[in-house]
């Protein structure tokens, strides 16, 4: 048999020079007269690692990395095809406490198939879930979807299986399932990760949801900052409709499903699911009010389900295994696994899936082994721009949405973003506002107006100009902020400044204990 | 960098006609016709208000609601920065500063000889790659002065 070398193709693994490595591959294999079999995978998510390559033995894989093209032809010299040693050499991918640690229901695919072969998919217990599906029928389906728990894993944390039966529930000629990958917090990647690794388990979670909302049609909105995913998944989409994962007849089933992707245009108020409907149907992307639910009245007036990437890639494993093995991980109402992406200023930064309950601090210090700076922690952004910076004093708080919620935060779609202590908290709670200012969609005052009126009073409490009183203003401002935008941008832009003014006083030039807040 | 084609209206036509049949067609045409000309030229609008029964002020509307929407072809090449909080926590400001001070341009502008324009980007989903920037539809993480250097050459600035 061929050897077999996994390579990550993963956009994070391209970005450290994954591509180079692939070629230094390939022109080592033609001078060595060696026929060697290259199978493209997504990423395992250990992004210092990458880019990592891993080789199939006797005795399972055996991981290398991270790997520069100059290191390919040592790698050859030290036996790589048959798992020589070298100082590169990371052993057995499972092994590694970062990915042991883990339980990868999600994406347990992910980093280990070949993206784009459906063989390789379903010999990895792919197609299980949408089997059982069709056995199953639409009501029980949901029933399945309730039981396990699952809320939306884009942030809002809504019960995925109530909306699928609201949508369930509305009579209309045409309905829609919209996945939501317009993934645009920063330090989050995990939508990413499962297009660009295994993007088939999506296309199974959408087709379930369609079968189980009696939804005929499903649009992927992704944004247009991630060309790689868009590729691949576009490539995974053709391959299903060929194959009959697709179409008019899913699977051979009386079940018809199709699938298109549309591109996002760089707003990332189109996350915000109203806007992203307005969108897909080619207008600007304004915040809708609610009601009506887009489980009514969503894409062009239709009963639309959208939900985030993850919840949807959740689908198939729940579905497969049984909603109660599902429902009994995690704790109080955060039921299953939360994929984690660990980002910013860490040592081992990267996807980690396990079950909801962690504390803040065994995710940054232990797991993610502190800053890469060799600095101390000083502040960590758990949930996108719009999240909560949160200090060492509050890392017991356990990874969960209601315990996120009573430290006045929020996991949103599960992003930790960590600083070290040069980080300048007036200047981000400053840049929280400025972002919100930039990707405001105009159309409630609270955000449009109130976003640019937060730049210019931050920028008077570091100046120093009546600082009591500006700072009422400031805390004022968020408040009306919170209560009076239409969506989380507005809404939620408090999180990051307030939760800055409160545990670092300190940089906005007041003393500790005599916070505004 | 593959050069961009000069407007005409017949190209510009064409591509229209071809997705104007989808549903919520806008998006895709103003992607097309940028892929085609490299900006969305202000002498198509009308022709898509036509094609999908809009008025132009609305079709204006989406075009400028959206940052990637371009009203003028770029340089040859274009180098997107990322300006986002994980890209901040691993030095992005100093090199953002570092690029603009060097390609003596701000944000969204292009060098007087046409080589490069500089974009910020709000997240390239790299967060545990940072910093990280994209060149021309190629990404590039771990970046530090030598890199961004690197990435600079490579757009004949340096």
């Amino acid at each position: 048999m061929k050897p077999r070398l996994f390579v990550s193709r993963d956009a994070g693994a391209l970005a450290l020079g994954a591509d180079e490595v692939e070629r230094a591959i390939i022109a080592a294999e033609r001078r060595r007269g060696l026929d060697i079999e290259i199978v493209r995978t997504g990423s395992r998510g250990l992004f210092w690692l990458e880019p990592m390559i891993e080789i199939a033995t006797a005795e399972g894989r055996i991981a290398y990395g991270p790997v520069q093209a100059g290191d390919v032809e040592a790698l050859f010299d030290a036996g790589l095809l048959d798992g020589g040693a070298h100082p590169l050499r990371l052993g057995r991918p499972e092994d590694i406490p970062f990915l042991k640690r883990q339980t990868r229901l999600t994406f347990a695919r992910c980093g280990i198939v070949d993206r784009l072969s459906l063989d390789d998919y379903r010999a990895h217990g792919g197609y299980r879930g949408l089997e059982r599906a069709i056995a199953l029928g639409p009501a029980a389906i949901i029933e399945e979807i309730v039981t396990s728990g699952l809320r939306g894993r884009g942030g809002a944390g809504f019960p995925t299986g109530i909306k699928w039966r609201t949508t369930a529930q509305a009579e209309a000629p045409q309905k829609y399932i919209v996945c939501n990958a317009d993934e645009g917090d920063s330090g989050t990647f995990a939508d990413r990760m499962i297009m660009e690794g295994d993007p088939f388990v999506l296309i199974e979670g959408m087709t379930i949801a369609g079968i189980a909302a009696g939804a005929t049609k499903g649009y992927v909105y992704i944004r247009s900052e991630y060309p790689h995913a868009i590729e691949i998944l576009g490539r995974a989409i053709a391959i299903a409709q060929r194959a009959g994962c697709l179409g008019a007849r899913v699977l051979a089933s009386p079940y018809a499903f199709d699938l298109e992707i549309r591109v996002g245009a760089g707003a990332y108020v189109c996350g915000e699911e109203t806007a992203l409907l307005e969108s897909l149907e080619g207008k600007r992307g304004m915040v809708r009010a609610k009601p009506p639910l887009p489980a009514h009245k969503g894409l062009f007036g239709r009963p639309t389900v959208v939900n985030n990437v993850i919840s949807l890639a959740s689908v198939p494993v729940i579905l497969a295994e049984g909603a109660a093995a599902y429902r009994d991980l995690g704790l109080g109402r955060s039921r299953g696994t939360m994929p984690i992406q660990l980002a910013g200023n860490l040592r081992h930064r990267g996807l980690f899936e396990a079950a909801f309950g962690l504390t803040l601090g065994e995710l940054v210090d232990d797991i993610g082994g502190g800053t890469a700076t060799l600095r101390p922690v000083r502040a960590v952004q758990v949930g996108g721009p719009l999240g909560a910076y949160f200090p060492r004093a509050l890392f017991d708080t356990q990874f969960d949405y209601e315990a996120f919620a009573a430290k006045n935060g929020l996991i949103g779609h599960g992003g930790v973003v960590v600083f070290d202590d040069t980080v300048d908290m007036a200047r981000q709670a400053r840049f929280a506002m400025e972002f919100c200012a930039i990707e405001s969609c105009g159309k409630c005052t609270p955000c449009r107006i109130g976003s640019t009126r937060g730049v210019e009073v931050i920028d008077r409490v570091i100046a120093g100009d009546r600082r009591p009183e500006t700072l009422a203003l400031l805390t004022e401002l968020c408040e009306t902020m919170r209560l009076g935008s239409l969506c989380a941008l507005g809404g939620f832009v408090p999180y990051p400044v307030i939760s800055a003014l409160t545990h670092f006083p300190e940089d906005f030039g007041i003393r500790r204990g005599a916070a505004a807040a | 960098m593959p050069g961009f084609e000069p407007w005409s209206a017949e190209r510009g036509g064409a591509i229209i006609a071809a997705h104007k049949g989808q549903e919520g067609a806008t998006l895709p045409i103003l992607h097309a016709l940028q892929d085609a000309f490299g900006h969305v030229p202000r002498a198509a609008i009308p022709l898509i208000a036509e094609a999908l029964n809009l008025s132009r002020a609305e079709v204006h509307g989406v075009v400028s609601f959206y940052h990637d929407f371009r009203d003028a072809a770029p340089g040859a090449h274009v180098l997107k920065l990322c300006r986002a909080e994980a890209c901040q926590a691993m030095g992005a400001d100093a090199l953002s500063d570092a690029a603009r001070e060097q390609l003596s341009i701000d944000w969204g502008e292009t060098t007087p000889d046409g080589s490069v324009t500089l974009e910020p980007v709000f997240c390239l989903g790299l967060c545990a790659c940072a910093p990280a920037a994209m060149l021309d539809g190629k990404v590039f993480g771990g970046l530090d002065r030598a890199r961004l250097d690197g990435l600079l050459k490579r757009v004949g600035q340096r």
